[in-house]
């Protein structure tokens, strides 16, 4: 039977990270479905660049940006004693950026499709733009927040290289599935190799099933 | 209650010109704001509302500045005590009708006296919709529910942003009473804003006209509004009509026909019930729905034909149609016949000759104006 902290640890990275993208890319993704500001395209790109960077590029930055050297590393050294590289710490930051679009991308798309009218309406009808965002425009969106939840979680699980460049492989704080997917197949254990991959395998698959079900059903109600 | 005023000046950029808006607006009945798609009165409904804050603005609300750009003051839009039906209906589509109108219902500031859930539900006749959603409605439905939302606000002012327009005929003559009682029955003026004349001459006491460049053009109540020269400059000879005053002479409840006196001649009309023997009225008469003989016509199925003297003839170049001012006592009346029949009929200015009315409008608020 495989270790499987690693599937453990997957599973810790991976929460972890969505939960605080979400935090991140709401106001983010609502901030460039909204905006008329002329900087919009250039913080899109910015976004967008993780979809065609290699995770070996922003693996490589992350790791230079991170390390005790950086004014960040130095910085987070000095209040925790603890390095950000080939920490979980420093892996849920790369991740995060590894896997912004696929919180923000769904999001604004789902911000732009509602639209400024249902927010005026709930403002005529004494609602504050953070009570109308939540109690109007979330609502509204539920299927862009899923589809945005489901892809940075799934998307972060499947990440490699920049897990491998920013936090090497210790166990229990670094060694997710995919590294320990990788550590088998090198090592020529085939059978440890087969039970993490095929349980990924099934999961993922599993897992996006579900969205896209839900996601059908979840369609009587849009008008 | 007595009657809050609210004071709008705004100038701003609007598409190819700017609008220069500066009126006050006694809150009373309801004032349409009338003119042609991109005028800009959209707008200046949406600056009302807080939803729009650019250019520079200056509004006040009972002395209250709801926005002032000068002074840098902004108050946003969902702490106007107003409230707004959109064009589109606007009902939150996660939530059923009974929802949409709770979500108003919540938020509503205390008041004395306030619109409950049960007086909009039964005025707009709501009762059989509360469960659905708004996905499964019809427009007018739609618009209903908006409505009846939109009164759960409380709203001091009621804001009405060309409600009918997204609707068929059919639909809009289903809401149009809806509208039309509503602002009355529950004492919350309204401004509408509409460029449909029919709209405007049914729901509106007063209107304030603005032209295509983005100007106050013309505003006084209806009816004396409809038959100045900027009106007409807008809706064009088509519309073009004249008021009449008449006299209640007779009900004929067999034929269903109410009886005029007109200058001392005998106008019929679809019989309007609520009338007594001797009530001075108003009709309005479309320049488009009377026609000329010179001399009175029989066997014709036109049951008004007033003898009248020729005033003024207007041919309009370019185009079929000439007008036709007649004088009936101290009375005009306005025909929009073709120049060719001027030209067979040989009619000349001062002749006398018969007017034929084939429809005679009669509208409820016209006769209370005239009663006054």
């Amino acid at each position: 039977m495989a270790d499987l902290s690693p599937l453990w640890l997957t599973v810790q990275l991976a929460s972890t990270t969505t939960f605080f993208l979400l935090l991140l890319g709401t106001p983010l993704a609502w901030w460039l479905a909204n905006t008329r500001s002329k900087a919009r395209p250039v913080i899109e790109a910015l976004t967008a660049l993780p979809i065609v960077l290699p995770p070996t590029v922003i693996g490589f930055y992350f790791l230079i940006l991170l390390s005790p050297t950086s004014s960040i590393g130095r910085f987070w050294v000095e209040i925790t004693g603890e390095t950000l590289t080939f920490s979980f710490t420093g892996l849920v930051l790369a991740s995060m950026f590894y896997s912004l679009p696929f919180m923000v991308q769904p999001l604004q798309t789902a911000f732009q499709t509602i639209g400024r009218a249902p927010m005026e309406a709930a403002a005529t009808l004494r609602a504050s733009p953070l009570n109308a965002f939540f109690t109007v425009a979330v609502p509204m969106t539920k299927r862009g927040f899923l589809t945005a939840i489901v892809l940075s979680f799934t998307h972060t699980i499947g990440e490699f290289g920049v897990v491998l460049m920013v936090g090497g492989n210790i166990p229990g704080e670094t060694k997710v599935i995919s590294i320990a997917i990788y550590e088998h197949v090198e090592t020529l254990r085939y059978a440890e190799a087969h039970q993490l991959a095929g349980g990924l395998m099934i999961f993922s698959f599993i897992v996006l099933m579900v969205v896209y079900a839900l996601n059908r059903r979840g369609a009587v109600h849009v008008g | 209650m007595s009657v809050k005023t609210l004071n709008l000046r705004a100038r701003l950029p609007f598409k190819d010109h700017t609008i220069e808006f500066n009126e006050g607006i006694s809150l009373t009945g309801i004032t349409a704001l009338f003119g042609p798609s991109g005028s800009g009165k959209s707008t200046l409904l949406r600056i009302i509302a807080g939803l729009e804050n650019r250019g520079n603005l200056r509004l006040t609300y009972d002395g209250d500045i709801w926005s002032d750009t000068n002074a840098g003051i902004f108050c946003p839009p969902h702490k106007r005590p107003v409230g707004m039906v959109f064009q589109d209906d606007r009902l939150f589509s996660h939530l059923n009708v009974a929802g949409n109108l709770a979500f108003a219902d919540k938020r509503s500031p205390k008041v004395n006296n306030p619109i409950t859930m049960e007086q909009v539900v039964n005025s707009l006749d709501l009762l059989t919709l509360l469960n659905k959603f708004p996905a499964t409605l019809s427009g007018g439905e739609k618009q209903r529910v908006a409505l009846g939302r939109t009164l759960l606000t409380q709203p001091k002012l009621l804001l009405l942003d060309e409600p009918l327009s997204a609707l068929d005929i059919r639909r809009k003559a289903e809401l149009l009473p809806f509208l039309e009682k509503i602002p009355r029955e529950f004492g919350v003026p309204a401004i509408f804003v509409s460029h449909a004349i029919d709209e405007v001459a049914r729901l509106a006491d007063e209107v304030i006209l603005l032209s295509p460049d983005g100007y106050v053009s013309a505003r006084g109540p209806i009816p004396e509004i409809f038959d100045t020269q900027e009106m007409h400059d807008f809706t064009g000879k088509f519309e073009a009509g004249t008021f009449l005053q008449a006299t209640v002479t007779a009900q004929d409840e067999k034929f269903h026909i109410t009886t005029l006196d007109f200058e001392g001649e005998v106008l019929r009309m679809p019989m309007v019930s609520s009338l007594n023997i001797g009530d001075r009225i108003r009709l309005r008469i479309r320049a488009r729905d009377v026609a000329v003989a010179i001399s009175r016509p029989e066997g014709i199925s036109i049951r008004n034909a007033v003898k009248a003297t020729i005033s003024e003839i207007k041919a309009e170049d370019k185009t079929a149609f000439a007008e036709i001012l007649f004088t009936v006592g101290t009375q005009t009346l306005r025909a929009r016949i073709t120049r060719q029949a001027v030209d067979e009929l040989e009619l000349v200015e001062g002749q006398e000759a018969f007017a034929l009315i084939k429809s005679v409008s009669f509208d409820r608020r016209v006769m209370i104006s005239a009663l006054d």
